[in-house]
């Protein structure tokens, strides 16, 4: 009995808990995620990448399992690799661990939400939304500011100036 | 008298030996010279074997704007040649900006170089879709593409690898080499630019380039 009312308190807390953004971060039960953006596509191309920044501050691990975006028809999480000379892509079929305690980046050059089959194409100045899923913390969507081409990183985020 | 004789006798075999001794050493350096200059023929052989087959082949492509294009698309003017795809998140449109600011920064130092952006996914970029893609960096960029068959002698003869990597339902990535290859004005290739390279270590290279060709 006992436990079924922590669980549904547990649930309820869930629910009542919308994913508060303070100073760019959006929470989701203990899983913080911060720095997201996306690049700016090409003419043509039909797919577009999207980074991020994930920290645990929970005690149990988690698992990023799925992403999904209206702006995409498919939407998976993958990880790049340069292997010498060569450029090797990944599908991470099992998702993205986010260990206790633990922060994960999604970054160029390493893990990324991979947006395929575009509906629109990236345009700087503007934002994707994405929804994520974890394992245990459940979805959340967020919008990702589409950066340059070429952009490595957000801009950190320091307060609320410059808005 | 007996004396002067053997004295003559004694002359007559050094003069002997000493002529032996010649003919020796002229045959021994004869011999050596004629191994050297063969040593010397088979080392510059090997030398100009090396850079000159490297990035040579024969291929029939097509451009952006839908013209014939071969082996004849490096000479006359100095290149820079990159592999890739337009389904490619990441590796592909960063070099792409990369060349863009490349050709940005050097400006009218550039107009005689040619850049070509040539696809390892012959069966999804069309001349059109590389033509807006690749065009995007700057006007001296030309999309390339042509039959898998073709793509697959171009990409042989750069030694360049690509291969098709399933994804979830029928879709697919590629994996492929990610460097830039740069060309001077007679179709040799003079190096690379790397991945994410230092932005003033490839305008060295560039220039460097630029100024051979």
């Amino acid at each position: 009995m006992t436990r079924l009312i922590q669980a549904a308190f547990a649930a309820a807390v869930l629910f009542a808990t919308p994913a508060l953004a303070h100073n760019g971060v959006v929470h989701l039960g203990p899983i913080d995620i911060s720095l997201p953006f996306a690049r700016a596509t090409l003419p043509n191309a039909p797919v577009g990448g999207g980074f991020l920044t994930i920290e645990n501050t929970g005690a149990e691990a988690d698992r990023l399992i799925s992403a999904s975006s209206p702006a995409a028809a498919e939407v998976q999480l993958h990880e790049m690799a340069m292997d010498g000379e060569v450029m090797r892509m990944r599908q991470l079929e099992d998702g993205i661990e986010i260990p206790a305690g633990g922060t994960v980046t999604l970054e160029p050059g390493g893990l990324h939400i991979m947006f395929m089959g575009l509906r629109e194409p990236f345009v700087e100045g503007e934002e994707v939304p994405v929804t994520l899923t974890f394992e245990q913390a459940g979805s959340v969507e967020i919008k990702l500011p589409v950066l340059a081409v070429a952009a490595d990183a957000a801009p950190a985020h320091d307060g609320h100036q410059g808005h | 008298m007996t004396a002067t004789r053997g004295i003559e006798m004694a002359l007559h075999t050094i003069r002997t030996w000493l002529w032996i001794s010649v003919i020796a050493l002229a045959v021994t350096v004869g011999a050596a010279a004629l191994l050297l200059r063969q040593q010397g023929t088979t080392a510059v052989a090997s030398t100009s074997t090396g850079p000159s087959t490297f990035g040579k082949g024969s291929y029939e492509l097509v451009d952006h704007r839908g013209d014939a294009m071969d082996e004849t698309m490096f000479i006359g003017q100095p290149s820079v040649l990159f592999f890739g795809f337009t389904h490619c998140p990441e590796v592909c449109p960063t070099t792409m900006a990369e060349m863009a600011s490349w050709f940005e920064t050097l400006g009218p130092e550039a107009q005689d170089l040619r850049a070509y952006f040539v696809t390892v996914d012959p069966e999804r970029d069309t001349p059109e879709i590389v033509g807006e893609y690749a065009s995007w960096a700057g006007e001296q960029m030309t999309g390339v593409t042509g039959t898998p068959e073709e793509i697959a002698k171009i990409a042989k003869a750069w030694g360049v690898y690509y291969e098709k990597v399933p994804l979830e339902g029928d879709d697919y990535t590629m994996d492929h080499t990610a460097s830039v290859y740069l060309i001077d004005d007679k179709g040799e290739f003079q190096g690379t630019v790397a991945y994410r390279e230092d932005k003033d270590t490839a305008l060295g290279k560039l220039r460097n380039l630029l100024a051979k060709s």
